[in-house]
């Protein structure tokens, strides 16, 4: 095998297939999704999951052996392995739009310094912890990121190679 | 030397050729539909006071004639890619399908990866291969913030490509069969192979001054050992697109000619929704198949574009 490869290992479906018992399951995966984020783990069904390292979660399109050599198998989505597990950027921009609970929209200024990585003074009525950010743009609702809320700041977590000085028009 | 001259027998206004590559390229991108649609981007785009000029030959690819492609909310969403227009023709010509598995041997940084991953609406598998790390990374990375969940990104020299990720002939070799029914070999292939790139000269006026014909044919045997193993790879009855940005006979039609010696391919017929010429069946006192005349040649001045050389192969056997 060609050096630099790294090991996927498929994500067990439930608990009787868990062997590693700090390993999220598939089955609490997509639970974590409906439960926090209202996202229908119907949304889920055509991808199969994978762990890389310690925690860290993808989702591929396709399907592949249970043990894969490769650099990369679809796009990450979700750090597990911690107290509360965090969505990526890219699943939320992928898939957030399926989110009803959890959901913080910003007004024009608020998401361009969310963007470029500031924390914004924001009320928020709902749970705290990590939620989906999302911004009017084209005259619909986008999500942009995750961002994580606790007494009265919404911290962004958009990575720093990612964050843009853009216009709040 | 001057490089371009070697290609007036070549060209049929090289005046207009040699002018063409000497005026810069405007800014165009890709709107990428696993993200959001053509619509949208645009809408979104003159929201923010930019200028696009759809070209007139495919919607979703945008000029953006006082702009550059990274500075804008469409860009932070990953509904837009920088993507030189005539880059976008290969995959185009692969047509490949929702659920194909597809090959892109020299993927990296990824611009024709996730445009075949969004023509299959992101269902099926695409393996994106590069043998350069620092250039995967950016592979990855530019993949995964379009939105393509189908791409599975390799790290190995593409002549010795592997099929055995996902063979499963290390676990479970009952597991081994894909949807479409047991073969992991692919339904197409994209070879966009490194070449010396003088079809760039329009946005990288120094490769130019970077080009040595013992370049030209030490990577001319790169690309012959790529495009035979992508033929190798691919299912009889399936298709591999070839393509370059070079003028160089020795990268094109040469490669071509080689392939044809020595797998079991034939070139195919194919339309482009741009002007193009043949390739070429004679080049510096050689002649190859007759065949390699259903390859196009694009040049800078047909379209007001970067210059680029594609070829269509069926595989069959």
């Amino acid at each position: 095998m060609t050096h630099g490869n790294v090991t996927f290992d498929r994500v067990p479906a439930d608990d009787a297939a868990r062997e590693d018992p700090e390993a999220a399951t598939r089955e609490e995966i997509l639970d974590y999704w409906a439960d926090r984020f209202g996202i229908p783990p119907a949304v889920f069904e055509p991808y199969t999951m994978w762990e890389r390292g310690k925690g860290k979660l993808w989702l591929f399109r396709g399907d592949a052996p249970d043990t894969v050599p490769i650099q990369g198998l679809g796009m990450t989505f979700l750090r597990t392995r911690q107290k509360f597990w965090k969505p990526t950027t890219d699943a939320v921009q992928r898939f957030g739009h399926h989110a009803t609970a959890n959901v913080i929209h910003l007004d024009a200024a608020q998401a361009a310094a969310f963007v470029d990585g500031e924390t914004i003074d924001i009320e928020w009525e709902g749970d705290w912890g990590f939620l989906i950010v999302t911004h009017d743009i084209a005259g619909e609702r986008e999500p942009l990121g995750v961002g994580l809320y606790t007494y009265g700041e919404l911290k962004s977590q958009i990575a720093k190679g990612r964050q843009r000085d853009l216009d709040s028009a | 030397m001057d490089v371009l001259e070697r290609y007036e027998p070549l060209v049929d206004d090289f005046e207009a050729f040699r002018a063409a590559c000497e005026r810069p390229l405007p800014a165009v991108v890709r709107v990428n539909t696993i993200k959001t649609t053509v619509e949208r981007a645009i809408d979104a785009l003159e929201a923010e006071g930019i200028t696009v000029e759809q070209t007139d030959w495919h919607d979703g690819l945008l000029r953006l004639p006082e702009d550059q492609p990274g500075a804008n909310w469409p860009y932070f969403h990953g509904w837009i890619y920088g993507q030189e227009e005539v880059s976008a023709l290969p995959a185009l010509v692969l047509d490949p399908q929702p659920g194909d598995r597809v090959w892109d041997a020299c993927a990296a940084p990824g611009s024709k990866t996730s445009q075949i991953a969004a023509l299959q609406d992101d269902e099926g598998v695409v393996v994106a291969t590069d043998s350069n790390l620092g250039r995967l990374s950016a592979l990855r990375t530019n993949t995964e913030q379009l939105g393509c969940t189908s791409v599975a990104v390799t790290h190995e020299d593409a002549r010795n490509h592997s099929l055995k990720p996902f063979d499963g002939s290390e676990s479970q070799s009952e597991r081994r069969q894909t949807r479409s029914g047991g073969s992991v070999e692919y339904d197409r292939a994209l070879v966009d192979v490194p070449c010396s790139c003088e079809g760039t000269v329009r946005k990288n006026p120094d490769t130019l001054d970077e080009w040595t014909l013992d370049h030209v044919h030490g990577i001319a045997g790169v690309q012959k050992g790529v495009l035979r193993r992508a033929i190798q790879a691919t299912k009889p009855g399936g298709t591999v697109v070839y393509s370059t940005c070079t003028f160089a006979p020795e990268e094109n039609e040469a490669v071509l000619d080689y392939a044809l010696t020595e797998e079991a391919c034939r070139l195919v017929d194919f339309d482009l929704p741009l002007e193009s010429t043949s390739g070429v069946t004679e080049w510096d006192g050689e002649t190859f198949d007759e065949s390699v005349t259903k390859a196009h040649r694009i040049y800078p001045h047909h379209n007001d574009t970067g210059g680029f050389f594609c070829a269509k192969l069926a595989v069959t056997a």
